[in-house]
Formats: structure tokens, C-alpha cells, sequence
């Protein structure tokens, strides 16, 4: 196999790592602070807690994370087709 | 007619055909016609890939159909609008790399083409064809009706006169530059859909007197518009989140996005468009439908939904402000269109007209060809936005949920699985499709879902059950 492949495998695995972490934050925020009756919420820097911690706090969270990724996790390969013959086997 | 606010406009679609007719003079020099009319010659880099895929992505829902329905909803829609966060970095990260070098060794311009390399399959070419065709059709009627409301709104036009203008403009640009001046001026209308909604937010919010007191007005009329569940608590949490298929992570199957994760230039610059992207489609999405809701506290009483973000923009912004924020919705149905548009001339010029009838086409037949087709078709959805179905952002979700039931996994088990092969496709592409047109008529929301999760899952079974079924018909096949 390629061994670019290798590289995009683990990649690819990355994100759905993150899009799991994405999930769970905005579902679990939302859902757990959100119940119950709206006149009672608190607020977060005037907005209603569920909302800052799912949609604001979670999305600055996971812009963060992904520049930690790109940065630390993601390599740099070459994109162009190799003329040696070890990708196809042909 | 608002002269100060036409203005502005005016002279941003100016900047565009500029461009349009630049990039043209280009392509016409080059000698790699069709790699460069429809894919601009894999040489973007990450601040044009991460604009041109947010561009592409946010459209006339994103502005002015979104907006419209978060006023009515309340918070909750933000909160399911949230869900597209993934179409930041999901889709280049899943197609990834691997993605873009089998593109490049099958010299791959269009993503059938990718699945035609990929299973070598006639049926599989013609059926995703008709997939694109029917259900981008549809995509684009949702958008040219939004550009043609937006002017509509602006002018003072009836409908159909606003709906030339809108189309005659974008038209003639897409026809003259191809897919080059599309990623380019992409570039210029999504730095503009971000600015554009900034502004508009922190004026509504200053409109408001602030964020606490917009709270206290909304929770004034009705508590339930701040709550996660909408207004009527008909946003249960199996619904907003089988959202997550069909604008999140499903996006891989739209042929609109895949298309651009094969274009880029270097694997440095798909680093950075999955940052920028994420930003940018972070800021438009989150800002767009919070200013709907905040909408519903600052001006009460807007009936028409799709009219509630150009309204807004008018009466709070001076004209000349209000002119360059509506560049952005502008910028957005335009930057969608075009992409489609291409998509469906690339489709049948390239995928239907040189795989089936004429292989041997010359250089100069097929870029005639090319520009007839976008012509026509272009032409076409015209005719058929002339009667404006209802609710904008049901037309574009009805297409995307079409094109993610056909493609998301023929693509990504194309991609990932040995094992995939033609028969297995074929056959959950098939199922994907008849599926969802089925449930979409006739029994909307099943167990409370979206439309979408039904197609989606069963397609995956069946395309696994009958790869591993049909295994000994296609062992000789070297895969990548």
C-alpha cells in the first residue's frame, strides 16, 4: 500500500474522533442545561447558559482543537501521482 | 427603490464580472480545457479552498431562508443550525488526502469520474448522473427563487422581473469563466458573507440594547423561543439530531463539496482550509440564524420569513452599509448557483456526452459544448423558478438529503474499503435514493426522525450485504 495511504487513514480517523467530541459537546450542553422551564435559566454573559456553553463556548472549543490538530497531528505529504511502481502493483 | 443601497451592490457584481471575464481570457490560453474550465487546474490553495467550500456550502438557506425560520423558531434553530459546524473539517478530513491523490492518478475532473475509476461501471456513471442532474435542478430552483426575492425586496420589482435580473447576472459570468472564476470569485463573496453577517449582527444586538435586553423581550412574548426545543417544542432531540446526517457529517455525498476536496493545490493548504473553513462557516451559521432570533426582538411583526434578514438589514443599517451586508446573501446564492451550475454542465458534458456518445470529441467541440450546456440549463431553472415553491430551505435540504442517500457511501467505502466493489454500490445507491424520494412523499419524519437517516443506514447495509455477496465476480479487480 501507499504509504501516503497510511498517513490519511490515521488522519481520516482523526476526524471522526473530533466530530464525535463535537457531537457530545453541543448534545450534552443543550439537552442537560436546556430541559425545564425557560424562565428559570441562568445566563452566561446574557445569553442562556445552554446556549453560551452548546453553540459559543463549543464552537470556539472546537476551532481550538482543530488548529491544535492541524498543527500537531496532521502531516504533510506530497499530493502528486509517484512514477515508481509501488502504488498499484500493475 | 433604494438607490444608495443598489449601489454598493451594483459595484461588488461589477468587481465579480471583472473577474469572471479575466479568468476567461485564461482559460481560453490554456490547453487543458477541461481540467481548467471545471476543476481550475487542482491549483487552489487554503485560503481559496476554505472560502470556495464555505461559499459553496452557505447559501440562499444559510441567509435568507435560515434566518427566516430561526424568527419563528427561536434559539432552538440556532442550536440545529450549529449542526454544520463538521462541513468545516469533517469533509476534507474523511476524503482527506487519499482523496485527492487517487483523483489525481485517476486524473479524475468530476466525482463520477472518481466512481467510475473506482468501479468500472457503466450503470453506476449513468444512475449518479441522474442523481446530480434531478436533484441539483432542485438546488439551484431554491436559490435562483432566493436571489430573485432578495432583489425583490430591494427594488421593488414584482418576482419575475427581479428573477431576470438575478439570473441574467449570474449567468453570464458562470458561462464566460467556468469553475477557475467560480473558485475565484468565491473567494471574494465568502470573505464577504462573513463580514456581512458581523456587521449585521452587532448592529442588530446594539438595535436591541444589548444582549440581556433582546433576552428579556424575546422571553416577554414567549419563553419557549429561548429554549432548545423551538417554540412549539417540536424540535425533540431525535429530530436536531439526526439533523447532524443530513447538514453535518453527510455533506461527504454532496458532489458540490466532494468535487472541491479533490481541487487543491497541496496538502499545506488543505492544513489551513480546514481552519479558515471552520471559522468561516462557525461565524456565518452561528450569526445568521442568531440574527434571526434577535430579529424577532428588534422588529416584531415581519410575516414573510425569507423576508425577515433583507427587512432587518434595511431599516437598521444606513443604506450604504445596508448595501455592502446585502452583498453577502447575494454573494452566497451566487457563489451556490454557480457551483451547481458548473457541476450539472460538467456532469452531462463531460460524464454523459464524451463517456457515451462521443469519446473522441475534439478540443474545440467540447468547449462549445460545454458552454451551450451551462447555457441551457441555466436557462431551464429559470423557467422553472418562475412559480416559487413555498418554503426555500425545504427545496435546498430536499436535494442535499437526495444526494447524500446516493453518493455518501459509494464515495467513502469507495475510498476506504477494499472490498467495496460495482455491485454493492450500485445497489445502495439505488436503495438510497428510492428510499428517500419515498419517505420524503409519503411518510416525512418516521419514528421522529429526519428524512434522511432511513436512506442513509439502509444504504450502508445494503451496499456491505451485497459487496460481500458478489466478492467472487470481482476478485480480479486491482483496487488503487
Amino acid at each position: 500500500m501507499d504509504p501516503r495511504f497510511k498517513i490519511a487513514h490515521r488522519e481520516a480517523l482523526i476526524g471522526i474522533v473530533l466530530v464525535v467530541i463535537n457531537f457530545a459537546m453541543w448534545y450534552g450542553f443543550a439537552y442537560g442545561l436546556g430541559q425545564g422551564d425557560p424562565t428559570d435559566y441562568t445566563y452566561v454573559f446574557g445569553f442562556p447558559a445552554w446556549f453560551f456553553y452548546s453553540c459559543i463556548a463549543g464552537t470556539i472549543f472546537m476551532v481550538a482543537l482543530i488548529w491544535m490538530v492541524m498543527k500537531f497531528f496532521f502531516t504533510e505529504v506530497s499530493l502528486e501521482v509517484e512514477d515508481d511502481d509501488e502504488c498499484t502493483g500493475k | 427603490m433604494h438607490w444608495q443601497v443598489i449601489l454598493p451592490l451594483l459595484l461588488f457584481l461589477v468587481i465579480i464580472f471583472g473577474i469572471g471575464i479575466w479568468t476567461n481570457m485564461r482559460v481560453r490560453q490554456s490547453d487543458s480545457f477541461l481540467s481548467d474550465y471545471f476543476l481550475g487546474g487542482r491549483e487552489m490553495g487554503g485560503f481559496l479552498l476554505a472560502m470556495t467550500m464555505m461559499a459553496t456550502y452557505g447559501s440562499a438557506s444559510s441567509f435568507i431562508g435560515g434566518p427566516g425560520v430561526a424568527y419563528n423558531t427561536g434559539l432552538g434553530w440556532v442550536l440545529l443550525a450549529m449542526a454544520q459546524l463538521p462541513a468545516g473539517y469533517f469533509v476534507l478530513m474523511i476524503l482527506g488526502k487519499k482523496f485527492a491523490i487517487i483523483s489525481r492518478k485517476y486524473e479524475a475532473i468530476t466525482l463520477i469520474d472518481f466512481l467510475k475509476a473506482r468501479y468500472q461501471s457503466n450503470a453506476i456513471v449513468l444512475l449518479s448522473a441522474v442523481a446530480i442532474i434531478i436533484f441539483l435542478f432542485a438546488a439551484m430552483t431554491a436559490q435562483w427563487v432566493g436571489g430573485a426575492r432578495l432583489i425583490e425586496s430591494l427594488t421593488g420589482l414584482n418576482y419575475r422581473g427581479a428573477l431576470i435580473i438575478f439570473a441574467v447576472a449570474v449567468l453570464v459570468y458562470v458561462i464566460i469563466g467556468g469553475f477557475a472564476a467560480v473558485a475565484l470569485t468565491d473567494a471574494l463573496q465568502g470573505t464577504v458573507m462573513v463580514i456581512g453577517t458581523i456587521v449585521l449582527l452587532v448592529a442588530v444586538v446594539i438595535e436591541g440594547g444589548g444582549v440581556s435586553a433582546i433576552f428579556a423581550d424575546l422571553v416577554a412574548e414567549d419563553p419557549n423561543f429561548i429554549s432548545p426545543y423551538g417554540v412549539d417544542g417540536n424540535l425533540t432531540p431525535l429530530y436536531v439530531s439526526t439533523f447532524w446526517i443530513l447538514i453535518g457529517i453527510g455533506v461527504i455525498g454532496l458532489p458540490q463539496i466532494a468535487v472541491r476536496a479533490m481541487s487543491y493545490k497541496d496538502a499545506k493548504g488543505m492544513h489551513r482550509a480546514i481552519l479558515i473553513g471552520t471559522i468561516g462557516i462557525a461565524t456565518v451559521m452561528f450569526g445568521m440564524h442568531l440574527i434571526g432570533v434577535f430579529g424577532r426582538a428588534v422588529m416584531p411583526g415581519i410575516e414573510i420569513g425569507d423576508k425577515v434578514m433583507p427587512t432587518l438589514t434595511l431599516e437598521i443599517l444606513p443604506p450604504i452599509v445596508a448595501g455592502i451586508v446585502l452583498a453577502a446573501p447575494m454573494a452566497a446564492i451566487m457563489s451556490t448557483v454557480n457551483a451547481l451550475l458548473i457541476l450539472v454542465s460538467s456532469t452531462v458534458v463531460k460524464d454523459v456526452y464524451l463517456n457515451f456518445i462521443k469519446p473522441n470529441a475534439p478540443d474545440a467541440e467540447i468547449k462549445r459544448m460545454s458552454f451551450i450546456v451551462t447555457t441551457v440549463v441555466g436557462i431551464a431553472v429559470v423557467l422553472f423558478a418562475l412559480n416559487p415553491p413555498e418554503f426555500l430551505i425545504w427545496v435546498n435540504l430536499f436535494a442535499f438529503g437526495g444526494l447524500e442517500s446516493a453518493f455518501l457511501w459509494s464515495v467513502v467505502l469507495g475510498l476506504y474499503w477494499k472490498k467495496a466493489n460495482k455491485y454493492g454500490a450500485f445497489a445502495s445507491m439505488a436503495t438510497g435514493l428510492v428510499l428517500y424520494i419515498y419517505i420524503d412523499r409519503f411518510h416525512q419524519h418516521v419514528f421522529g426522525m429526519h428524512t434522511v437517516t432511513i436512506p442513509v443506514v439502509a444504504s450502508l447495509l445494503i451496499f456491505i450485504v451485497v459487496s460481500l455477496a458478489t466478492q467472487k465476480y470481482t476478485k480480479h479487480q486491482q483496487v488503487f
